[in-house]
């Protein structure tokens, strides 16, 4: 009990040793300044067509990709090598997952879900190297994935049932005075959709990779004070092993959500009328 | 703000390099991540679209079919295997019925050839015993009329010696009777 209490007051203690450090030079305190965008080649502004670190860590994406998906299978064999069972275990995942969530007359859009999938998933593996930029923690980028989807979901519903695709707002099995009530919350719910899908992704990127970084930043106090630092540092570094452990889960999970939201949304295009 | 003294210094970075606020917020930079992201997941989209999902597909197809074919030629296997357990049973037990007829063929064959054989010797044996009493009866009458030959000489000289001229007749008469009684 004793050392309970000693132990936050030291942790108090090292916030704010951290912070005055900070100032002084002693503990590095950013955990922000992974996520900034910079050019890779040279100091200058971040322009739109600039190779930046956005450039080079999707870059990476896209081989890492390639290594799997094509060189992977290059060999075609019918009796697969590991990398080829990993590729082919990911095609069958999603491909089942469309086909179960939205229906089969989704499968036309299994390579765009794919694409978004193997993307996030890569992505999010990727920005888990130490010192990577993780370009899905951005609400640029997730931003995007996510209005891609909804115009994509929007547009197909009303060219495949017209007006008829607006029945998704109309709920058929509530009471009649229920459903005009009903319509305008489907409404909202509709238009917040992108935003959910987007800030989820991001968010969850984001706070894995701040958090890590915080705890980091109080990992070398041994080297400012003996005492403090004895009970600091090892609780810090475990801290920083257990939520790596939890990122990496949520690295998985993160795609998952957003692939199968994916699902969801076009299996309403697809089929408005509940 | 320090972008006078640094040109690579903008409204997200601070003199030092840090960040000011929250880099996700950050306009500027907006346009290059999203121009890169469009990039990146056209490539994507190509790649996967065009090579890695048509051959993914084209493997687990062909493999399925290599199982189709494996299975149907197991089972086909398995019915061959079957049908010939089946002819194999057949010809053992027509074997084993064949040979019970054989068996039983030779069985018959053998008795008729030793029922013939015992019946010649048998009759052989008959003969045989019936030549046999014949040639001992013979020899027995052969005897009898030695012994009247033998007796009779004996007796006449017997007689002789006592001084008496017997007669040829009636030392026969009284041999014969003698022999008889």
């Amino acid at each position: 009990m004793a050392t309970d209490s000693q132990g936050e007051e030291t942790v108090a203690h090292g916030a704010e040793a951290a912070e005055h450090a900070s100032e002084g030079g002693g503990l590095v305190f950013h955990p922000m300044d992974q996520f900034i965008v910079k050019p890779l080649f040279g100091d200058g502004a971040v322009g739109m067509f600039t190779v930046t670190n956005v450039t080079f860590w999707m870059a990476l994406t896209v081989l890492a990709i390639i290594g799997l998906l094509v060189l992977g299978t290059s060999r075609r064999a019918t009796i697969p090598s590991r990398i080829q069972s990993i590729a082919e275990l990911a095609y069958g995942f999603i491909r089942k997952m469309v086909e179960d969530v939205a229906g089969k007359d989704a499968l036309p859009y299994f390579p765009y879900i794919m694409t978004l999938f193997i993307f996030i998933v890569f992505s999010n593996f990727l920005g888990l190297l130490p010192g990577a930029f993780t370009t899905t923690s951005h609400i640029a980028v997730t931003a995007v994935l996510a209005m891609l989807v909804f115009l994509t979901v929007t547009l197909m519903g009303f060219f495949k049932h017209g007006l008829g695709f607006l029945g998704v707002f109309w709920i058929s099995a509530a009471p009649l005075p229920l459903r005009p009530i009903l319509a305008l919350i489907e409404v909202i719910s509709y238009f917040v959709r992108p935003v959910s899908h987007s800030i989820r992704l991001a968010g969850n990127m984001m706070a894995g990779h701040a958090v890590i970084k915080v705890f980091a930043a109080f990992a070398p106090m041994v080297t400012i004070s003996v005492g403090v630092g004895l009970l600091v540092t090892p609780l810090s570094i475990i801290a920083i092993t257990a939520i790596y452990a939890l990122e990496v889960l949520v690295a998985f999970i993160q795609a998952y959500v957003f692939t199968i939201l994916t699902c969801v949304y076009l299996k309403d295009a697809l089929h408005p009328h509940h | 703000m320090a972008s006078e003294t640094h040109e690579t210094v903008s409204a997200c970075v601070d003199s030092h390099g840090g960040a000011v606020g929250m880099p996700q917020l950050c306009s500027e930079w907006m346009g290059n991540q999203i121009f890169w992201l469009v990039v990146t997941l056209v490539v994507i989209f190509f790649i996967l679209s065009r090579i890695a999902l048509p051959r993914i597909a084209a493997v687990l197809a062909e493999r399925q079919g290599a199982i189709t074919n494996d299975l149907a030629t197991a089972e086909d296997l398995k019915a061959k295997a079957v049908e010939a357990e089946e002819a194999y049973n057949k010809a053992l037990a027509d074997a084993r019925v064949e040979a019970q007829n054989i068996i039983a063929a030779t069985k018959a064959e053998i008795k008729a050839e030793l029922d013939e054989a015992t019946a010649k010797a048998d009759a052989e044996i008959a003969a045989k015993a019936a030549e046999g009493e014949k040639v001992i009866a013979e020899i027995r009458a052969n005897a009898l009329e030695s012994i009247k030959e033998v007796a009779k000489d004996t007796t006449k000289e017997l007689v002789a010696a006592m001084g008496v001229k017997a007669d040829a007749r009636s030392v026969t008469a009284a041999v014969n009777a003698r022999l008889k009684g």
